[in-house]
């Protein structure tokens, strides 16, 4: 007694499952997300700079966020440091979203290709935007 | 041979520990300890049976005059028993050494050995697999846990795989499923070619080949034990049964172990089995040729159980039966279940086993057209078509051991408990952990039950007296029921070795002395000539 | 030694990702054409030891019965530890896979003076085992929102349970907690009882230290060392679209992430891991115990030379007839 035919389902499905990223995208493109800088208020700039470098937005910008807001809830500190020495205002809503005022194809563009859902949302008021 | 002692029970138990040598288990060579194996096989016996190799040889020995290309011999063998089940090879590439069944062997238990932890057991010959049949195991050897194959470790493989009741208890456990008794098959089968037997399997394999049984009765001797045993009957009963043999045209063949009619206490057994039949007016017929429901060429190796089981089918057809009863046995029982169909099968020539007495189709065998007397037992009492007085037996406080076997080998457990509760008035049942399918065996199955390693029975055997002995403490239990021709005979040396003063029973004992006869004088004793309760002063 | 060849093995892997992304710049090498090898090798691996498998057959119907058989219809069948029909076998091999049934028996053997013996239950083992097992497999499913461009509601679905408590930033996955904690008890299991260090081999720490690399050096990824995320999923989609990219600015930590990763795939053909494959295969687990009603077949069976009754009452003739025993030949 082989039970070939059990066997051959069995290795199906473990190919179905392993295998399945390959298949799945076959012939897909991928398309990186390229987060969008260019509003006006950012077009008007002199320097067009974040609190902190790229990369460590990039990479830490939860974490930061995170901080801030304990910074803010449980200190009642308004005042970020930044690694240079200069001072921004702690805000989600007139530091953050002033220049990135749009969410939709700034934070969402990245979020989305993560699938990443971060909580800022539950407590902060979505930015109305015009475009949807 | 020499006659070899047996430490007294408490210096046994004073020195058992489970601890771990020094050295790993690679670099410790197994010591071939007196009073824990077997004589060598005798080259007559191996002889007659046409195994190769055959000679006379000594385990205890330096030199086991092996043949030239032992090594060749032994891995040739290892590739077709690879190629042969499917078993062997899972069993020897997927185990992940969780040590789940480390602690659920009888000989660990009983021992402290290392080596007779299940996964160490199978490990002995997983590492020459390794080495020899694996990639990684060819390119890294030791570091994949490969070693190759030398005489010492042929030594060791011996000793441990004659060290194995195939209970299948691991198997439970193994989230795997793996089974050591298959692999000590495999283990035995591989020895077999090298001619590495022991006397006490190759002995009964020889008589049960050329005389159909184990025991080398030949067609008198078994008339005449069974003639004994009628006598007794009648001194107990007033009633003279007269069974039959090799009777042409009878309806049931009747198959049980040959030890059933040799000694004490399975005579009592057999003389139940009769008295029942009697009772029923039962169509049923002994056979000489078939005179063997055990089988130990299962403990050598495939091809020989086959053969030596081929006698039961053989004889039915010859004697034209409807279908056979099979008496109390255990490995018989694993191998009537789960062999016999598939090796000498389809058995298209007898009908589905259909009890005469009540009409009940067994459903359960109708393919193999073989029931296990404990069904049928059963059956009998479900419907009423016994007269039973069970007060008989109230002189035992009972307890029931499941064989491995029938327990893990073929899920028969409620049967005899239903007959027990029935002819009995006090039973009692052991912890939970050694009865079931979770049951320890008797520690000398698969033809372990010689004399000269009688220090490894009763190490094997400590866990089930062990658990006796709680009830006997604990309920006054004093008598060890089982459905198994092996444990009769060796569950009564452990009991008397950890246990004394509790006695062991056939299930159908226990019935004969319960069941009302038609035309039975009043009884004065049971079937051991003791004094029935409340007739001591006669 | 057999402890310290295995670690020290696991070390060299993450030192060999390191110098080679970090100090040599081959990115594509590791982080390319490896991945790819060892999945290659991988999937037919498994395959080739799988059907290998298969190739011997299953001479007998072999299970290991584990409650009451199917008997008269006023006995109870334990249906599921001792089926008798297909359905009941799945029903077993369900709880086996899923839920480690046979583990779940497991006791501890005691040993006291008497002698006395005694068997208490012992879960460890089945609750270390679980959790280390569906860890990471549903680790392994979390992974996909970096193989599939959109991510599929199920596991976006299994992500927000893993992190439900919103414990920091990136939110704490459960199951990261879990599978460290379940892997690392099991290598202490081995080192601490002495019976369970004597049987271990190499071959089964080197995995678990393996796992425990690949388990730490993504965590670190994601908690304390981040890397570019969108470049890792860019390159990942790369992979799997057999468009391999090499994007700038990823830590080497996913390097090295990725390389044991790698090793563990490629490993796993040639080990005991191999057991996500035989645990169905085993016949004392997946057949029903039905051989009795139905006859199993082995393709092998051949003729054996057997002692036919002719030849007995040949032998013992003059004896069976003296003892009136019926004979076929005068």
């Amino acid at each position: 007694m082989y039970n070939s035919g059990k066997i051959i389902a069995g290795l199906v499905v473990f190919l179905a499952f392993f295998a399945f990223p390959f298949y799945y995208n076959l012939g897909k493109a991928n398309a990186r997300p390229e987060p969008k800088l260019n509003t006006p208020v950012i077009q008007q700039l002199a320097e067009k700079k974040c609190v902190e470098s790229r990369d460590f937005m990039r990479s830490e910008h939860m974490q930061l966020l995170n901080d801030w807001r304990d910074s803010v809830v449980r200190d009642g500190n308004r005042i970020y440091v930044n690694a240079e020495g200069k001072k921004h205002t702690i805000s989600l809503q007139n530091t953050c979203m002033n220049c990135h005022s749009n969410k939709k194809e700034f934070c969402d563009s990245c979020h989305n290709y993560m699938a990443v859902k971060p909580y800022c949302w539950s407590c902060h008021i979505q930015p109305k935007e015009d475009k949807s | 041979m020499a006659k070899v002692n047996t430490p007294k029970p408490a210096e046994l138990a004073e020195a058992l520990e489970y601890t771990t040598p020094q050295t790993e288990w690679m670099e410790t060579p197994a010591v071939i300890k007196p009073g824990t194996f077997c004589w060598g096989a005798k080259g007559k016996n191996l002889g007659i049976v046409e195994f190769p190799n055959a000679r006379d040889w000594n385990p205890s020995e330096e030199d086991w005059k092996l043949p030239e290309n032992w090594q060749e011999i032994f891995f040739t063998g290892m590739k077709n028993l690879l190629d042969k089940y499917r078993s062997f090879k899972v069993f020897m590439d997927i185990c992940v050494r969780c040590g789940a069944c480390a602690d659920k062997c009888h000989f660990f238990i009983g021992s402290g050995d290392p080596k007779n932890m299940p996964v160490l057991r199978a490990e002995l010959l997983r590492s020459v697999y390794r080495n020899d049949f694996t990639l990684a195991g060819k390119i890294l050897g030791k570091i994949a846990g490969a070693r190759p194959l030398t005489v010492d470790v042929l030594k060791e493989l011996w000793y441990y795989f004659y060290q194995c009741t195939e209970c299948r208890r691991c198997s439970l456990f193994c989230p795997y499923g793996i089974d050591t008794a298959e692999i000590t098959m495999m283990g035995r089968e591989l020895t077999n070619l090298l001619g590495l037997n022991t006397d006490w399997i190759s002995g009964p394999v020889a008589n049960c080949y050329m005389k159909g049984n184990h025991l080398g009765l030949e067609p008198h001797a078994i008339m005449n034990s069974i003639e004994g045993m009628v006598d007794d009957i009648e001194t107990i009963t007033g009633i003279r049964i007269n069974p039959s043999f090799n009777r042409k045209g009878a309806e049931i063949l009747f198959v049980t172990p040959s030890g059933d009619l040799f000694a004490d206490p399975g005579t009592y057994t057999a003389m139940g089995y009769m008295m029942l039949f009697h009772e029923l007016g039962l169509d049923y017929t002994w056979s000489t040729y078939a005179s063997e429901g055990g089988n130990f060429g299962f403990f050598s190796s495939n091809e020989m159980a086959k053969r030596l089981n081929s006698k039961i089918y053989a004889e039915a057809k010859r004697l034209g039966v409807k279908y056979i009863i099979g008496g109390e046995c255990g490995h018989m029982w694993r191998v009537l279940t789960q062999y016999m169909d598939t090796w000498n099968g389809p058995a298209d020539f007898m009908e589905v086993p259909v009890s005469p007495i009540t009409g009940t189709r067994f459903e359960n065998s109708k393919s193999t057209k073989m029931i296990h007397i404990t069904e049928f037992t059963a059956d009998l009492i479900k419907n009423n078509k016994l007269k039973l007085d069970p007060s008989r037996n109230d002189d035992l406080v009972i307890t029931y051991h499941d064989s491995c076997n029938t327990a893990r080998g073929m899920g028969l457990m409620d049967e005899p408990r239903y007959i027990i509760n029935n002819v009995c008035n006090n039973f009692h049942e052991m912890p939970e952990n050694t009865i079931r399918e979770q049951t320890f065996c008797c520690g000398s199955g698969t033809g372990l039950n010689a004399s000269e390693n009688m220090e490894l029975r009763m190490r094997g055997g400590l866990p089930r007296a062990n658990a006796v002995k709680f009830v006997k403490e604990k309920h006054g239990v004093n008598m060890l029921a089982n459905i198994c021709a092996i444990d009769r005979a060796t569950l009564s040396a452990s009991m008397d070795y950890w246990v004394p003063g509790v006695k062991v029973t056939g299930v159908h004992e226990l019935v004969a002395n319960a069941l009302i006869m038609t035309g039975e004088k009043e009884r004065e004793t049971n079937l051991r000539g003791d004094a029935l309760p409340g007739k001591e002063g006669n | 030694m057999k402890i310290v060849l295995p670690l020290v093995a696991v070390i060299m892997l993450v030192v060999l990702a390191f110098a080679g992304v970090q100090v040599a710049g081959m990115q594509f090498l590791f982080g390319v054409l490896i991945p790819y090898l060892a999945i290659a090798f991988f999937i037919a691996g498994f395959i080739y030891r799988v059907i290998k498998w298969g190739m011997s057959p299953v001479p007998f119907c072999i299970p290991t019965t584990a409650g009451q058989m199917k008997s008269f219809p006023w006995i109870k069948q334990n249906k599921l530890d001792n089926p008798s029909s297909t359905m009941g076998v799945v029903g077993r091999m369900a709880l086996e896979v899923l839920v480690f049934r046979s583990l779940f028996r497991n006791t501890k053997t005691e040993l006291r003076e008497g002698p006395q013996l005694s068997y208490g239950s012992e879960k460890f083992l089945w609750i270390a085992g679980l959790a280390f097992h569906w860890s990471f497999l549903i680790i392994f499913i979390r992974h996909f929102r970096f193989f599939m461009l959109e991510t599929p509601f199920v596991i976006q679905m299994i992500e927000g349970l893993d992190s439900f408590l919103q414990i920091g930033a990136p939110l704490l996955y459960l199951t990261d907690v879990v599978l460290l904690g379940a892997v690392t008890f099991l290598v202490f299991r081995r080192l601490a009882m002495p019976l369970i260090k004597y049987i271990s081999l190499p071959a089964d720490y080197f995995p678990l230290f393996l796992i425990l690399g690949i388990a730490t050096s993504g965590i670190l990824m994601r908690y304390f060392m981040k890397v570019h995320i969108v470049g890792v999923k860019e390159m990942v989609l790369g992979l799997v679209s057999f468009n391999p990219v090499v994007p700038e600015g990823i830590g080497v930590i996913f390097y090295i992430h990725l390389f044991l990763v790698s090793t563990l795939l490629a490993y796993f053909p040639l080990s005991k891991l191999m057991h996500m494959g035989g645990v169905f295969m085993s016949p004392t687990r997946n057949m029903a115990n039905n051989s009795r009603e139905v006859r199993h077949v082995n393709p092998w069976n051949y003729p054996v030379h057997v002692h036919t009754y002719d030849e007995y009452e040949d032998e013992f003739r003059e004896k069976m007839k003296k003892a009136g025993l019926p004979v076929e030949k005068e």
